[in-house]
């Protein structure tokens, strides 16, 4: 088709700018359900990336993990404290230092890495023997990297468990 | 290179990657409760999974690896969100409070 590639670009555009928006919110907003919100729009941004980077299973991964499982979670964690922020008790001056240093720091880190990506001499890829399909990954999985999984599977256990002690602990009055 | 086929270049994708890191790294510092500095993290964790992702798909002669690679880092980040969110929880009860200035003692 003729204006295809218009389409795609536009696409992409529009899922670059969603991530960096949705970053931008989680950052920047002084309420934190709002900063909750932009995270789940840097996930969902990040889906498209990983569907542009033709890894669709990754893509349905991270709305499923992020957007179902880790912003819910963080709004029950809302739910259950008072996570505003408070008005910031220092100096004017002070507050405006630190937050200069943060963005010094940030730009610095951003400038230095995006530097290096750009004029990083990538290497084309070789031979792709495999494809990255939902197949590769799933015999990859379960022969090479099964002793990886089961370990994740068992970290993901000791997280519950541990998290289900931790937050039981204290119940009855402070 | 034509501004049209930007999404088949791996510097857009490093790029992105580095700014999403350098915004969890400014939201660690500035943000002042548990819950915005958990968020500022995971903002990290998705800077390192995107940019695994990009360096798979160009440069990686087996596609599937950065995936399983991706999956694991994604799990990993959900084991975190669960343990923090404990600990936040924890603290909640104990100091009725989460932010960060208020619980400069060690010894409870």
């Amino acid at each position: 088709m003729p204006g295809s590639e218009f389409v795609l670009a536009g696409l992409f555009g529009l899922i670059v700018a969603t991530t960096l928006g949705g970053a931008l919110l989680a950052v920047l907003a002084t309420r934190v359900i709002r900063s909750v919100a932009g995270l789940a729009i840097c996930a969902v941004g990040l889906a498209g990336c990983y569907a542009f980077l033709q890894s669709p299973f990754l893509a349905l991964m991270e709305i499923l993990i992020y957007v179902g499982a880790v912003c819910v979670t963080i709004i029950f964690g809302v739910m259950l404290t008072e996570p505003d922020e408070p008005p910031p008790p220092e100096s004017h001056r002070r507050e405006a230092w630190w937050g200069g240093a943060a963005l010094l720091v940030g730009a610095a880190v951003f400038g230095g890495i995006a530097r290096l990506g750009l004029t990083g001499a990538w290497p084309a890829a070789a031979a792709r023997p495999a494809d990255g399909s939902v197949q590769a990954i799933g015999v990859a999985l379960l022969t090479t990297y099964s002793l990886p999984f089961e370990l994740i599977s068992l970290v993901l256990v000791v997280a519950i468990l541990g998290a289900l002690v931790i937050a039981r602990r204290g119940r009855g009055g402070p | 290179m034509s501004p049209l086929h930007l999404y088949d270049r791996p510097a857009v994708y490093l790029v992105l990657a580095a700014f999403l890191l350098a915004a969890g790294g400014y939201g660690l510092v500035r943000r002042r409760t548990f819950i915005g500095m958990l968020i500022s993290g995971e903002l990290i964790f998705s800077a390192a999974a995107l940019n695994v992702l990009a360096l798979n798909r160009f440069v990686a002669p087996d596609p599937a690896k950065g995936q399983v690679f991706v999956l694991f880092i994604i799990g990993l980040a959900a084991a975190e969100v669960a343990i923090t969110l404990s600990i936040i929880i924890a603290i909640y009860r104990n100091y009725r409070s989460i932010h960060s200035k208020e619980l400069a003692e060690l010894k409870g």
